[in-house]
């Protein structure tokens, strides 16, 4: 839309970065943990925590200060030997449901999460009335199939009209199921 | 005075606006084919004096006169030509402009091209077009100038965030509007036809191939501006579920849905009430993104509160046409008359769960990017929705629809054969299993849903060209004869080959980025090597370099593999002096489909430099699958049924290949 993607988005970074009046990128080399897999685990927390100046990135993405400390932070408590779901209670704790990226499923969340099943249920549902409805419409209405005898002159009237090729054509060549009904 | 001129341009643009709004309705009631023709000529001058106003402030970019305000803030003389050209856009007022200036384009577009429309549909289309071009106009005109003067002019502009420095800019924003504005013509003819209270055989065979146009420029347009955020932000990601980009997404899901509905209304003449929904929903949320980007409400609610004038005036436009334009929908759709009949397994029932899909899937997006706005401005209490919330809804439902797109082409209309679709599809499956038990062979242990959506890519890959195969008849048939088969096959069965198969190379590139992609973060003095997946990186030399308007610090990176070099990589860092703010310019080492990514973050106190180096396997497929599904759209665009306007019987013996 508007303007590039992520001018907007990246407004306020980019606020930040003159404030900050250097453009780092997200993960500093000195932040990163000794040991591997806690630094793969905090690289996926990460991933799931906002910066809360941010528009909409995660604190991984984010070069603003604060993504920093909360980087930091997030490693912190990792090394302090917090199970994953200890180290998000303890930042929703701090900084409230803002800085979950994944809504909890809760009372205000309901409709934002239940809408997307709900919506395909609700169409799912109108289809098969619809289908049984036509189902009904197409047994009554439709003629009964074509004779051998009737395709056999239909095909001689496709012909007679040279419309087989283009016909064929336009609907691939291979359609003959049309005429079988 | 050029710029006055364009000023002018832009209010009697507005004036031709209002004509084109009334006169041709009246016109069409009164059945007078004088007052409905005025549509044609009003709406090709209406371009004309917009293309003016538009020439105008370009001249006054070029020319870098700081007497106008717009100018002024977004432009710098030593800017290269180009950018001040580009910048043109890159603000909110000249973003406007072009909208305003690509939705006339395309009202001239169905004057000049729509002679074969039935009059009265013509000037209707015409009119609604002139409906909303007023409303953008007076907004325009009303709260986002781009002629206005400054009293006092100041020597020298504040240049243009630097960040929009770049090609990518020049590209991305002209091809999403005119997707999005494209989405207008297919509104403007749901709308006639709901005023007229019918729908012609000429109104389907109008609105497949304009919405097919608006698809493939706003296609195009998202894949440019995925790739521009790729290599100019820095950090590698090609898709973040902001809500700006999301602001694009729903109306392309809406838009997908519309072309695939438009093909059965157009073939059966089935489905013709929901496709005129589906036209009116798809220009809406283009409409939507154009509020949710040009408001400042993504920003923060209360900056929109704050600073509300034109925020609400969009929203006060944004009300009046979707909801115009649904009661005009919920008051006169059951009078039209409903379709062909057909069961629920054949081309139209899965073209119908295609749009089901498809819609739920915009659903969801709509209600992940709107939800944190109601519910801070209902409650006050904010919450985030990001990507593991996308990720977890939208995927499970493109699953099953990317499952039922190879057979969709393949089952007849009115009553198809699932087995016998299936049984055709049969290599496909094979494929798709070899393709699952090479990847699981491969990785043994790693990521369990990284294969089975690389065998879905292949399933559905080889299932397009299974449908191409089976139409040509070349398993069956002598070589020379299925080739000419295949010469002779209708542009729009290649067309659809050729986008869904573009779709299942696009889904194998997001898999392969995402499952295997390996990063190294280090901090690096000259003469050091970085190994990533197996490359090696060697910081040369740091260096310093004047550009025309930024002043940049290169690193330049030899590259090796196995031993053997494969050239230099140069990232930089550029400071602009203007803004006295800063852009990473990745340097991006394409191998194949795959890409080595460096991009530079700060220099340390003890000499070193911080780098970021990313391996990215098959990273370019995803934006080539989106470029082949374009190009299937431009071969079905190319198709004579469309361009004739109206199927004509072939003469008698003639021959295939000149079928074309």
């Amino acid at each position: 839309m508007t303007m590039p993607w992520r001018r907007l988005i990246r407004c306020l970074t980019i606020a930040w970065v003159i404030a900050s009046s250097s453009l780092a990128f997200a993960v500093q080399p000195d932040e990163i943990m000794r040991d591997p897999a806690q630094e793969v685990r905090a690289r996926a927390l990460s991933r799931e925590l906002r910066c809360m100046v941010c528009q909409n990135q995660s604190i991984d993405d984010s070069d603003a200060p604060l993504a920093r400390d909360l980087r930091l932070l997030v490693r912190e408590r990792i090394g302090a030997g917090d199970s994953d779901g200890q180290v998000i209670d303890f930042l929703t704790a701090r900084y409230g449901v803002f800085v979950l990226l994944k809504p909890r499923f809760q009372a205000q969340t309901l409709l934002l999460w239940l809408l997307p099943p709900v919506a395909l249920g609700i169409g799912a549902a109108l289809l098969l009335l619809a289908v049984r409805r036509r189902g009904r419409a197409m047994s009554g209405n439709e003629s009964a199939p074509l004779s051998f005898e009737e395709q056999g002159r239909l095909a001689e009237l496709i012909d007679d009209k040279g419309f087989s090729s283009s016909h064929q054509a336009a609907d691939g060549p291979r359609d003959p199921s049309i005429t079988k009904v | 005075m050029i710029v006055e001129a364009g000023h002018y341009a832009l209010v009697l643009a507005l004036a031709l606006s209002l004509v084109q709004s009334v006169v041709p309705v009246f016109g069409a009631k009164l059945a007078d084919p004088r007052l409905m023709g005025v549509a044609g000529s009003t709406a090709v001058a209406q371009f004309a004096f917009t293309l003016f106003a538009f020439g105008a402030l370009t001249v006054a970019y070029v020319v870098s006169d700081f007497s106008v305000v717009n100018v002024f803030e977004n432009s710098h003389s030593q800017k290269p030509l180009l950018y001040k050209i580009t910048g043109v856009w890159g603000n909110h007022e000249g973003s406007m402009l072009l909208w305003v200036l690509i939705l006339s384009l395309f009202s001239a577009l169905v004057a000049i091209f729509g002679a074969n429309l039935p009059l009265p549909l013509r000037s209707l289309v015409l009119a609604v077009q002139g409906w909303v071009a007023a409303a953008f106009y007076v907004f325009i005109l009303a709260t986002s100038n781009p002629f206005l003067r400054i009293a006092v002019p100041p020597i020298e502009g504040r240049d243009l965030n630097p960040v929009l420095q770049d090609i990518g800019l020049a590209v991305h924003p002209p091809l999403l509007y005119l997707g999005y504005v494209g989405f207008s013509i297919s509104f403007s003819f749901a709308i006639a036809a709901l005023i007229e209270g019918r729908i012609s055989a000429a109104w389907a065979r109008w609105v497949r191939p304009w919405t097919l146009l608006a698809w493939i420029f706003l296609t195009l347009g998202i894949a440019m501006g995925s790739y521009w955020a790729y290599y100019e932000l820095g950090w590698g990601g090609w898709w973040f579920w902001d809500p700006v980009e999301n602001a694009s997404l729903m109306p392309w899901l809406a838009g997908t849905a519309l072309l695939h509905s438009a093909v059965v209304m157009e073939k059966r003449n089935a489905l013709k009430v929901w496709t005129i929904l589906l036209a009116i929903l798809a220009f809406s949320l283009s409409l939507l993104g154009t509020f949710l980007v040009r408001s400042g409400v993504l920003t923060s609610v209360h900056a929109f509160a704050t600073d509300p004038t034109r925020g609400v005036f969009i929203l006060a436009i944004l009300c009046v046409f979707i909801g115009g334009s649904l009661a005009l929908y919920s008051w006169r759709a059951p009078q039209l008359a409903q379709g062909g009949l057909f069961a629920p397994v054949s081309r139209e029932g899965a073209l119908v769960l295609n749009n089901l899909l498809l819609t739920t899937a915009c659903a969801t997006v709509f209600v992940g990017t709107l939800y944190p706005l109601a519910l801070e401005t209902l409650t006050g209490e904010k919450i985030s929705v990001g990507a593991p919330f996308f990720n977890l809804t939208f995927g499970p439902l493109f699953v099953p629809l990317l499952l039922a797109v190879p057979f969709g082409p393949l089952l007849a209309w009115k009553r198809g054969d699932v087995l016998g679709a299936a049984q055709r599809l049969l290599a496909a499956g094979v494929c798709a299993l070899l393709a699952l038990a090479l990847v699981l062979a491969w990785t043994r242990g790693g990521a369990a849903l990284a294969p089975l959506a690389i065998a879905l890519a292949v399933f559905v890959i080889i299932g397009a060209l299974s449908d191409l195969i089976e139409k040509a008849g070349a398993l069956r048939l002598a070589p020379l004869v299925s080739l000419r088969r295949a010469a002779g096959l209708p542009r729009s069965t290649w067309g659809t080959a050729f986008a869904h198969a573009g779709l299942g190379v696009a889904l194998l590139g997001i898999v392969c980025e995402s499952t295997w992609n390996t990063e190294r973060i280090a901090a690096v003095t000259a003469g050091e090597t970085v190994t990533v997946a197996g490359y090696q990186a060697r910081l040369e030399s740091v260096v310093q370099r004047q550009g025309p308007n930024y002043r940049e610090q290169v690193a330049r990176f030899s590259i090796q593999y196995d031993g053997v070099q494969l050239g230099e990589l140069t990232p930089s860092k550029r400071t602009f002096s203007a803004r006295g703010s800063a852009t990473t310019e990745a340097a991006l080492l394409t191998r194949g489909a795959s890409q080595l990514y460096i991009s530079l973050g700060d220099q340390n106190a003890d000499g070193s430099i911080s780098v970021r180096i990313y391996h990215k396997p098959l990273v370019l497929l995803i934006w080539f699958g989106t470029i082949l599904m374009a190009f299937g759209g431009v071969l079905s665009l190319s198709d004579r049924r469309l361009r004739v306007g109206a199927p004509k019987p072939a003469r008698a013996n003639r021959p295939l290949q000149a079928a074309e």
